[in-house]
């Protein structure tokens, strides 16, 4: 019993050792004072300074984002579309078909659907002109195309665990179709969208990949920067922007956290009403 | 001959190559608590929901209020469902989701406020008018969905297995409450429900439906009295059930029952001819149960075989000698202790009914 949890205990302390020494020696080397990466100079903040005056990693954020909040918001509103139209209309013609279509960018390699995006943008260019070159536009385009499945998915899972007799029964109230989507399914699957719209946000904030086919000269995005600088080597202000980044992931799960806490004790206490009522 | 508020004709409704609901005429009077009764998978709902308008019949006609109703979108239609799981907007509270059909009505705020509050009323709700849905408990959930579909004030109400979610207790202080709303509000209900005693306690009138074919519609004494079919009386409520052949017909039927051993003698009903095979049934409530002989016809002699004390009545099932066994259903009108009962395990008794209770079924 003692042995067991024992060697449970180690195998968890690896687990985490595993994941969390390199970003921990990340974080410590970001408080590096010397210029080379990995000798150890001293304590010194000023690679955050360097970090905040460099213009270049400040208009890649501003870029990021932009791109991030555009084409994670386009995703959802076209995947949301999709989603519900997969779980509602269970019998039209070509649905396997669409589906499997739907489905199938989440397993395809990265690669191929920049190659394919790339490729798509080329001939575009070439016969109607647009769009003229790769930057801003293109990757944007990308980005929605690859992170709408994702939306798409959850909301359509969503969708099929909502029960379909509040649709009927607001329709039955005298909604049109319409105003039963606005008044009913939407909120009803507004958590799934959420959080669909933040997967789309993140998957978008992080691509490398795809951005890196479909970009062009003078559109560089955060993970681009950061990927064009590492191969130059790594410096600290590289460390100091990943302790950054680090530090803001860690800060929206604590929120989460919280956030699911409180949810989970207002549950309780609802339940706790229904119990009372039925007294 | 006025028309009645509903009138559906020859509706059928197939998914596929299955038939659930077959060939259905049914005529609904303005003001009746009308109840479709059947076993799991009848078609009940799926009839509902034609009259609704979600789903459209196959074949057949439904009017209401003498319009007919094929072109007729659900949002468009006079008629509010309740829905067998409430169906509730869980992100609305409990007024919120009683005022949700009059936002498509012209009607001003204040007016719209009135209703709800006059909804809350009715079904006993004003405390819980700011809950949301699962902050309630299931019976008043039950209420909130009843309010919700009277609000509008239809014409018709669907109430799909209303009682079906509520413990036995509090279902039956809902069927008296569910009748006196529809008094108080005039509305006609169409009930759907598999309970047969929900459904003589509620209705004005049933449609005992089997297989998506309705066997048998009449006012609840008249389908448990008169059953037209073995299926229908089996349905409602119990019987005694003996094949049996037509020997004579005179002032009274004569039928020889091979299982009984002897002759019955039967009430004169019309459609049955000499040597017709038939079902000769009895139910068990009809049937005296008897400690020495009687004499007479319609008796039967046999033993006690099994006995089930329920307090207010029991019920015998006697073996007779050609090893039928038959069910009986006496009231412990006389308060008697343990050994001076009416009968007891393996006592002889006689069995005796009237002419007039013997069920004489063709179908
Ligand atoms: N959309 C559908 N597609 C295919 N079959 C269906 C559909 N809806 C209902 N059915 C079938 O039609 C038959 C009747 O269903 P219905 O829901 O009307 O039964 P019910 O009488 O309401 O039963 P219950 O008492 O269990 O609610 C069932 O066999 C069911 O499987
Ligand atoms: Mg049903």
């Amino acid at each position: 019993m003692k042995r067991s949890n024992t060697f449970l205990l180690t195998m968890l302390g690896f687990g985490f050792a595993f994941f969390y020494v390199p970003i921990l020696s990340m974080i410590v080397y970001s408080f590096n004072a010397s210029r080379l990466a990995t000798v150890w100079g001293g304590f010194s903040t000023k690679w955050y300074g360097t970090l905040l005056s460099n213009a270049q990693v400040g208009k890649a954020l501003t870029l990021s984002l932009e791109i991030a909040v555009i084409s994670s918001t386009t995703a959802t509103i076209l995947g949301t579309m999709a989603g519900i139209a997969l779980a509602r209309f269970t019998t039209f013609r070509g649905r396997t078909l669409f589906s499997g279509l739907v489905t199938a960018p989440l397993i395809m390699p990265e690669v191929i659907t920049g190659i394919s995006s790339l490729i798509f943008f080329i001939l575009l260019g070439q016969y109607l002109g647009w769009p003229a070159a790769r930057g801003f536009t293109t990757v944007t385009l990308a980005h929605i195309t690859f992170s709408m499945v994702f939306v798409t998915t959850i909301v359509q899972s969503r969708m099929l665990s909502a029960d379909r007799a509040i649709e009927e029964a607001a329709m039955d109230l005298g909604a049109k179709p319409w105003q039963v989507l606005r008044d009913v399914t939407l909120p009803v699957i507004s958590p799934a969208i959420l959080s669909g719209w933040l997967l789309a946000f993140t998957i978008s904030m992080d691509d490398v990949v795809i951005t890196n086919f479909t970009t062009g000269p003078g559109t560089t995005t955060l993970p681009i920067l950061i990927w064009s600088k590492v191969k130059l080597g790594v410096t600290p202000d590289i460390n100091a922007l990943a302790t950054l980044i680090v530090l803001t992931v860690g800060l929206c799960v604590l929120a989460a956290g919280v956030g699911m806490n409180r949810a989970e004790r207002r549950a309780e206490r609802d339940r706790r009403l229904a119990y009372r009522a039925n007294q | 001959m006025t028309e009645p508020l509903v009138r559906i004709e020859g509706v059928s409704k197939s998914f596929g190559s299955f038939q659930a609901v077959k060939n259905v005429s049914l005529q609904i009077e303005k003001g009746e608590i009308f109840s479709l009764l059947g076993g799991s998978g009848c078609g009940k709902t799926t009839l509902l929901r034609m009259l609704a308008g979600f789903e459209a019949p196959t074949q057949g006609r439904i009017f209401i209020d003498g319009v007919d109703m094929a072109a007729v979108p659900p949002w468009e239609r006079p008629v509010h469902m309740m829905f067998q799981s409430y169906a509730l907007f869980p992100h609305m509270t409990v007024e919120k989701n009683i005022g949700y059909g009059l936002k498509h009505d012209a009607m001003s705020n204040a007016g719209r406020q009135a209703r709800v509050r006059e909804m809350l009323e009715l079904v006993q709700l004003t405390p819980f008018a700011t809950r949301k849905p699962h902050q309630i408990s299931g019976g008043q959930r039950q209420r909130v969905a009843l309010a919700r579909a009277l609000a509008r004030q239809p014409k018709l109400l669907l109430l799909d297995e209303p009682l079906a979610a509520l413990d036995k207790k509090l279902r039956e202080h809902t069927q008296f409450e569910l009748m006196s709303i529809q008094e108080r509000t005039g509305v006609t209900f169409i009930v759907v429900t598999h309970d047969q005693e929900e459904a003589m306690t509620l209705s004005d009138r049933i449609a005992v439906m089997d297989q998506g074919v309705v066997r048998q519609v009449g006012r609840p004494g008249a389908v448990y009295e008169f059953p037209n079919s073995k299926f229908v009386a089996n349905f409602l409520g119990s019987i005694n059930a003996f094949d049996a052949k037509v020997t004579a017909i005179g002032e009274q039927i004569s039928v020889d029952v091979p299982a009984l051993g002897q002759t019955v003698i039967a009430r004169a009903v019309a459609g049955v001819s000499v040597g017709q095979s038939l079902t000769m049934a009895l139910r068990p409530e009809k049937i005296t149960i008897h400690r020495a002989p009687v004499e007479g016809a319609n008796v039967l002699a046999g033993g006690v075989k099994d006995l089930a004390y329920f307090g207010k009545d029991s019920l015998y099932r006697v073996a007779l000698p050609s090893g039928a066994l038959v069910s009986v259903h006496a009231v412990n009108a006389a308060r008697a202790s343990d050994d001076e009962r009416l009968a007891d395990w393996d006592d002889k008794v006689w069995l005796s009914f009237d002419p007039a209770s013997v069920l004489l079924l063709t179908d």
